[in-house]
């Protein structure tokens, strides 16, 4: 009996022990990545939002607190609902074009045919080429008199003048960058295409469902997951375009397509309005978390095992 | 433990550690501008847009030498190369930063924006009273952009004249008139430039006239074209914008007319290379001569005259000390050695200098090998009574803004009259700013 109510204390003590010292190790295991998280994300994030209030002249070395001018100053800026308009065209067009080749690509590609294999590394090559190096060569490929144009008037037809016409500079800039990054979600369909079960389709084929409703009916569904991610970073990424503006077009013809990222940056580097331009990339964070959001949050109507 | 509770420790922790992390970032800016005097001897940097070794490598041996006998104020002095696109863009960010060079080479666009911010000191009274300094050799004229009153915040290092580069076996191949001879017998005009330069495109192929570094982008170069006709896009004062007048108009039709109906000029998308030997004339700067191989036979001539007059246009670039530098007067005494009448002489081998005394082919013979005495003779006189391309304080703005507004302008039925009043309309509030 005494032995017993001497232990009783002590158990717990030794569990609170056991329980301070799993915590440690569970903090010491997550604490790179928290602290990565901190430094390179939420810091940066709440200086952003801390800038934004500010009007921060770099030339003038001058950092004045303006609360929310900055903002206000969005409503009037009819510049950046230019902008706000490209970058809605952009993303519509490489979003749209960009799901449907790279799921059209990957059904193409999943067949099992003499040199698949060969045209998926075609298509995937772009994705690990330099940004900017594929961006210089369209530039090439798009000037007036030469490279489509060239081959063109080859055939006796006159091409446009691709990156001079506000519409086309726009088809440009949307299928170079589709072009860049679709092998990449060809790749992720084609690993979702091989994921779903064989016997699901051979089940569907002996009921008599012909090829557009299996594929409708069964394949679509079961990769479902997979068009939740590859739409959440083909929106995510369209959004954060700016290399291929800045080499291809500078944003024109005027500013037809002069998308967010891109009227932020040179917001910030060109007219050295640091503080507006933090502003504006507040603005860009919350449409892209919102989108992001949005997506998520649908995704129990039309992704399969969210349901 | 409760799991609320557990989650809610968690996220303080988080927000413990994310105030400290601001806390010693905030704790970390060195703060730049406004710390005492350093008391042993400093390095210094300078900010440049030029790779050239050769370049790199003058000025290094200046700087050596300036190290050598200042060994107390200075250590060492090192050029940091920022490439040419996108330079000014590179050094403000610098700024923003907190890691600013204590010199910095500026472009002559962005003088007004850099004299009238405060970015830069004024180093008028360290030059001036630098012994064998010789401050009233530097040409007035050429000063006048960095100057605000009294103060003088950069010196312009370099005066690079926009000439006239003519492919003379194009001239010759398409039996066309020699502008140098156009010249000496005062014929040498934009109508005449277009007219020899469409017939030559017309019989040989390639481009007439290129007003390099426009690329239908870089508007400001045509004010090579538009000072012909004694146009300018805004004010002397910057606040009202000139775009939409008439003079400017009719230099803007007169080049769109060239461009769509004459075919003297190669249209927006289209690559033209006056260096490769397939265009027949080029208004540039005198520095792009090391960009010829001999592949043909070239001269120089003045800019033509327009309707209203002859005008020379220089491109300036200068230097000035960044008052959020670290060592703002050991970088003023440092610019005062860099410019002064020995080292100027060195600096005009690759740069015309603005000292009036440095001006004589001799002294520009020495950096300039390709040009013959006569050629250089042409570009002195291009130098005397030059107006500097456009600037203004607010010039990146302003300069995107019509950027976007011109191109407009870039097509064959484009109504120019009205681009230039809707350019002028887009510029106008900017200007004011």
């Amino acid at each position: 009996m005494t032995s017993i109510t001497t232990a009783q204390p002590d158990r717990p003590q030794r569990r609170s022990a056991w329980r301070r010292r799993d915590a440690a190790t569970g903090y010491a295991f997550v604490a790179p990545a928290v602290i990565g998280a901190i430094a390179f994300v939420i810091v940066p994030l709440g200086a952003v939002i801390w800038y934004s209030l500010h009007e921060w002249n770099v030339l003038a070395n001058t950092f004045t607190f303006v609360g929310a001018e900055n903002y206000q100053h969005m409503l009037d800026d009819a510049a950046l609902h230019d902008s706000l308009i490209a970058s809605l065209w952009f993303s519509i067009g490489v979003v749209a074009v960009n799901i449907s080749l790279a799921l059209f690509l990957a059904v193409l590609l999943n067949q099992r045919l003499p040199g698949t294999t060969l045209f998926r590394v075609l298509f995937f090559t772009p994705v690990v080429v330099s940004l900017v190096a594929w961006t210089i060569v369209w530039g090439f490929l798009l000037q007036a008199d030469n490279g489509i144009n060239g081959f063109l008037a080859e055939f006796g037809v006159t091409g446009p003048n691709w990156l001079r016409n506000n519409v086309t500079a726009m088809i440009a800039v949307v299928v170079v960058q589709v072009f860049k990054n679709v092998g990449l979600n060809m790749v992720l369909f084609l690993s979702a295409l091989q994921s779903v079960p064989e016997e699901i389709q051979e089940a569907a084929r002996l009921d008599g469902a012909g090829a557009w409703r299996r594929f409708f009916a069964i394949t679509l569904p079961m990769i479902s997951p997979t068009m939740l991610l590859v739409a959440i970073l083909t929106v995510v990424g369209s959004l954060e375009t700016f290399a291929l503006i800045d080499v291809l077009t500078d944003g024109g013809p005027g500013t037809s397509t002069t998308v967010l990222v891109f009227y932020l940056y040179r917001q910030a580097f060109e007219f050295n309005q640091f503080g507006y331009a933090s502003a504006i990339s507040v603005l860009l964070f919350v449409i892209v978390l919102a989108l992001t959001l949005l997506q998520w949050q649908t995704r129990k109507r039309w992704v399969f095992h969210e349901s | 433990m409760n799991p609320q509770i557990r989650r809610r420790h968690f996220l303080s922790m988080v927000g413990v550690g994310a105030l400290g992390t601001t806390a010693l970032a905030a704790c970390s800016d060195d703060g730049g501008a406004g710390e005492e005097a350093p008391e042993g001897p400093v390095e210094l940097r300078m900010t440049v847009w030029t790779a050239s070794e050769d370049h790199l490598g003058l000025f290094q041996e200046i700087a050596d030498a300036y190290v050598a006998d200042h060994p107390d104020e200075v250590s060492a002095v090192t050029f940091e190369t920022i490439p040419f696109d996108g330079y000014t863009t590179s050094l403000t960010t610098q700024l923003a930063g907190g890691n600013p060079p204590d010199l910095a080479w500026i472009f002559e666009s962005n003088a007004p924006e850099f004299v009238q911010s405060g970015a830069l000191v004024d180093v008028r009274e360290t030059l001036s009273s630098t012994e064998g300094y010789d401050f009233e050799d530097v040409g007035e004229t050429a000063l006048e952009l960095w100057q605000d009153g009294d103060a003088l915040y950069a010196y312009p290092f370099s005066n690079s004249p926009f000439v006239m580069f003519v492919n003379t076996d194009r001239i010759a191949g398409s039996g066309q008139p020699n502008p140098a001879d156009l010249v000496a017998s005062d014929g040498w005009t934009y109508d005449a430039a277009r007219d020899i330069s469409a017939a030559s495109a017309a019989a040989l192929g390639g481009a007439g006239l290129v007003v390099r570094d426009f690329d239908y982008m870089n508007w400001t170069n045509l004010a090579t074209v538009w000072g012909g006709w004694d146009a300018e896009p805004w004010s002397a004062d910057g606040a009202t914008s000139e775009f939409d007048s008439p003079e400017m108009v009719d230099a803007l039709e007169w080049f769109h007319d060239a461009i769509f109906t004459q075919n003297a000029i190669p249209g927006p998308g289209t690559s033209a290379d006056f260096f490769a030997g397939d265009t027949t004339m080029t208004i540039t700067q005198i520095s792009r001569a090391s960009s010829l191989d001999g592949s043909f036979a070239w001269d120089i001539v003045p800019l033509p005259a327009g309707p209203t007059q002859q005008q020379n246009i220089v491109g300036q670039a200068g230097v000035g000390v960044l008052a959020a530098g670290k060592n703002p007067q050991a970088a003023a005494n440092f610019l005062a050695y860099f410019t002064n009448p020995e080292n100027s002489a060195s600096l005009s081998l690759y740069f015309p200098p603005p000292r009036e005394s440095l001006l004589n082919p001799e002294t520009l013979a020495a950096g300039n090998p390709v040009f013959s005495e006569p050629q250089l003779g042409i570009v002195i006189d291009s130098i005397s009574g030059a107006t500097t391309k456009p600037s203004h304080a607010n010039f990146a703005q302003v300069d995107t803004t019509a950027r976007g507004a011109l191109d407009a302008m870039w097509t064959p039925d484009a109504d120019v009259a009205a681009v230039a009043a809707d350019v002028s309309e887009a510029i106008q509030p900017l200007l004011e700013a």
